[in-house]
């Protein structure tokens, strides 16, 4: 069994925030637009514990629970937000909320 | 009491009298609830003065009696103090005397048409000199006698207050005219004796014919005052001064800054009589007299008879130096004269209103007395003005005694055989008729056949003018008698209805009659022919009183005594001729006049209509330069002014188009192109802001991808 290594997890945490990016680039739901960005936080949080681990230093780790700490609020406050726009404009599409064009 | 030093309260009086009548009249004298009530009545009567018809609307009240015993008084106070003054006048060796009250036009300097420098200065004067001395007792003297005749005429009319209020305001007016200094003054009185007029001429304003005639009156007194106006100017700008006696001495003395030449000198005299004609009647200005015989009928007598209208003879009379300078002008004013006179008289012989007759009669009359002032025989001219003012107001008063006792009649057709019901009126209108025809020992015959000598011996005279004026005094002795025998004589035609209230005037109008009769017949005595030379100096005692004032006593005629006498046997002649013929067509045969009438059916048909003169003036006049006039000028005013206006509003709308379409393209333009190619540049950039989130969101992952590449690559 090959041993994971740091690479594994740089790659893992690549393809991740990939896989994020363009979900939130491509897809219209503006639920899913979160959930995407979920993906690429994670994707982050996966590369800063890879590096903690490799190096010995806890800040990656410290890091990492400020991220999620961040990410449980962000959701919070998107999801609000996501409920406000929808009461008002009945939809969650993001190409149909286009009010920000000169 | 020194009456010369009093003169200037002789007009004063009757000016009191005026205020009195017309601010507290109303009082003295309370109307019936309506004067216009009245106007039914009145124009029941016809033309005529309605004091008959007006019996029942007005019952005196006690103190109207005031205003009778004022009013007359007055000017009888005046008529004393003008005799006094003239009294005392006679005894100055001068026989003039001027006194100057105060300044009334301060002095103000100006440049006269010499370029001179002079000073316009008028006082309030006073001139009492021969000629002005005749002109007061004239006008107190005849005003007085008639002020009594109108409290009996007037009795039973509305607006009585009113009337003696204006006559005596006339009396005041005329006296300031006659005693006046200077020519600006006495065109106050002018001024105000033609207002005078036209406010009586218009008393029964209620009736149309009578305010229409008032301002004929009105309108064609303009019209002549405008000649005098400008021979005023001429006056001052050539003279220097408008002083009665300043102008004689400088004209006399022939020391007078005149470069021009004596036509200035002819131009100023025939303006000033343009004047004169305006306010005596003569043609072309006559027509307002006629008509002005809308005013009760002892208006007629003093204002349209006696005296007002003679103011043009005196004003000329007055300017008899300058006169006496141009012998074109006194042409002119003896033409004028003598055609005005056989004009007036050709029309006079066929009318049938009483007053019309005696007012046509008075033009002619008026014509005489220019013809004399024409010829040079200026004391003649004023000789006749006395003699006529007693003649032509007796006979006045009397038709207005004749209408009085007809109930308001004036057509002389509806009239006849009168002697017997009004005894007195008929006496002394038949004085009075004599007296006009010219038959000798009474008035008109000395001064008229004086006239006809001057006009024939004069050097200004001739022939012609004398001929015109024996036909004129034929014509005039045919029309009064024609009068006379249509009213007094022959068959009643008088209506039924006016038959039964025939009576003879009460004593207050007939003594004034009597008087003036008494005047017609003796005022004449006091300027006799000079060929009745037994009759002594006393009896040419007018033309000496005149003669300081005209310095008469130049050249002698060197016509012999035989000629003047035949002369004046034929005058007598014509004049029993044309008195015969009246009472042998009127009384003997009326069947004669009708034939005639019907032979010469447009003859008459002309004078009966006045020879056209009012059809042709309203014609040239009052449509062609009036009405025509004003559509000219309506024209005018459209196309002109009104095309300068609509022009300016035109060209600002033009220019304001312009200036919008540069607003619009070139500031605008240049505003709207530089927004529009900064938005042309723009443009691509905008194409960026799509809107949607995505897409940002896609710039900055491109944006940071290219950050990342760049610094891989390096």
């Amino acid at each position: 069994m090959l041993p994971v290594t740091t690479i594994h997890y740089v790659a893992l945490s690549a393809a991740l925030l990939l896989i994020g990016t363009i979900g939130v680039l491509t897809r219209r739901n503006i639920v899913i637009i979160l959930m995407s960005i979920e993906l690429m936080l994670n994707a982050v949080n996966i590369n800063l514990i890879a590096f903690s681990h490799a190096w010995h230093n806890v800040n990656g780790q410290v890091f990492a629970i400020f991220v999620i700490t961040d990410a449980v609020a962000e959701a919070a406050v998107g999801l609000g937000i996501l409920i406000a726009l929808f009461r008002n404009k009945e939809t969650v599409q993001a190409d149909e909320i286009d009010l920000l064009k000169w | 009491m020194n009456f010369l030093d009093l003169i200037w309260l002789i007009p004063l009086f009757p000016l009191a009298g005026a205020v009195l009548m017309l601010l507290t009249g109303k009082l003295l004298d309370p109307q019936p609830p309506s004067d216009v009530a009245v106007a039914p009545g009145v124009e029941l009567g016809g033309a005529g003065d309605p004091p008959a018809q007006s019996h029942a609307h007005h019952h005196p009240g006690a103190l109207q009696n005031l205003i009778r015993v004022i009013c007359p008084g007055m000017v009888l106070v005046s008529c004393i103090f003008s005799a006094g003054a003239v009294w005392q006048l006679a005894h100055l060796t001068k026989r003039v005397y001027e006194v100057r009250q105060f300044t009334w036009i301060g002095a103000m300097p100006f440049h006269m048409a010499n370029g001179h420098l002079a000073t316009f200065q008028v006082d309030w004067g006073f001139l009492l000199d021969p000629l002005s001395s005749v002109m007061i007792l004239v006008v107190t003297g005849v005003g007085f006698l008639i002020h009594v005749y109108s409290t009996g005429y007037m009795a039973h009319d509305n607006g009585f207050y009113r009337f003696f209020g204006y006559l005596n305001l006339f009396v005041f007016f005329m006296l300031m005219l006659v005693l006046a200094n200077n020519y600006t003054l006495l065109f106050v009185g002018w001024e105000g004796v033609g207002l005078c007029s036209y406010l009586l001429i218009g008393f029964y304003y209620h009736k149309k014919s009578a305010g229409d005639a008032g301002k004929k009156a009105f309108i064609v007194n303009r019209v002549g005052d405008t000649g005098f106006v400008l021979g005023m100017l001429l006056m001052l700008s050539v003279l220097g001064t408008v002083r009665f006696t300043d102008v004689n001495a400088a004209l006399r003395s022939g020391q007078f800054p005149v470069e021009a030449g004596y036509g200035v000198l002819t131009a100023m005299a025939l303006l000033m009589f343009f004047g004169a004609t305006g306010k005596s009647a003569q043609f072309p200005l006559y027509v307002w007299l006629p008509d002005a015989m809308e005013g009760p009928t002892p208006v007629s007598a003093l204002i349209h008879a006696a005296t007002m209208v003679t103011a043009g003879v005196y004003m000329v009379a007055r300017s008899s130096a300058l006169f006496q300078l141009t012998p074109v002008a006194g042409m002119w004013v003896a033409g004028i004269g003598a055609f005005t006179a056989i004009f007036a008289a050709t029309i006079a012989l066929v009318q049938n209103d009483i007053k019309r007759v005696l007012a046509y009669s008075t033009v002619s009359q008026l014509g005489y007395m220019f013809l004399a002032l024409g010829v040079g025989a200026y004391w003649v001219a004023i000789f006749h003005l006395f003699t006529h003012a007693f003649f032509k107001a007796l006979l006045f008063l009397g038709s207005g005694s004749v209408i009085h006792a007809m109930g308001g009649e004036q057509d002389m057709r509806y009239m006849g055989a009168l002697k017997k019901k009004i005894p007195i009126t008929h006496w002394t209108m038949w004085v009075g008729s004599v007296a006009i025809a010219g038959i000798p020992g009474l008035a008109g015959f000395f001064s008229k056949d004086e006239i006809l000598w001057q006009a024939f011996s004069s050097p200004k005279g001739s022939t012609a003018l004398w001929a015109v004026g024996l036909v004129t005094a034929a014509m005039t002795a045919f029309y009064m008698w024609r009068l006379m025998n249509m009213t007094f004589y022959g068959q009643s035609r008088v209506k039924p209805a006016v038959a039964v209230h025939l009576h003879e005037s009460p004593a207050v109008m007939t003594w004034p009659l009597i008087a003036l009769a008494a005047g017609s017949v003796l005022a004449g005595w006091l300027g006799v022919p000079k060929l009745w030379s037994i009759f002594g100096e006393g009896f040419r005692a007018f033309p000496r009183w005149l003669a300081p004032v005209f310095l008469l006593g130049g050249a002698e005629s060197e016509h012999p005594a035989s000629t003047e006498w035949s002369l004046m046997i034929l005058s007598v002649a014509i004049a029993a001729g044309g008195i015969s013929l009246a009472y042998y067509l009127y009384s003997k045969r009326p069947d004669i006049p009708d034939r005639i009438l019907a032979r010469f059916r447009p003859l008459y048909t002309v004078l009966y209509n006045k020879w056209y003169v009012d059809e042709i003036y309203d014609f040239l006049f009052v449509n062609g330069l009036c009405k025509g006039g004003g559509s000219a000028m309506a024209e005018f005013d459209r196309t002109v002014v009104d095309g300068g206006v609509n022009g300016a509003g035109w060209l600002t709308r033009f220019s304001a188009t312009v200036s919008m379409w540069w607003d619009t393209w070139i500031v605008d333009g240049a505003v709207r192109f530089t927004s529009f190619s900064v938005k042309l540049l723009s443009y691509p950039a905008c194409l960026l802001e799509s809107g949607r989130v995505q897409s940002y969101a896609l710039f900055v992952v491109v944006g940071l991808l290219a950050f990342l590449g760049y610094y891989i690559a390096r």
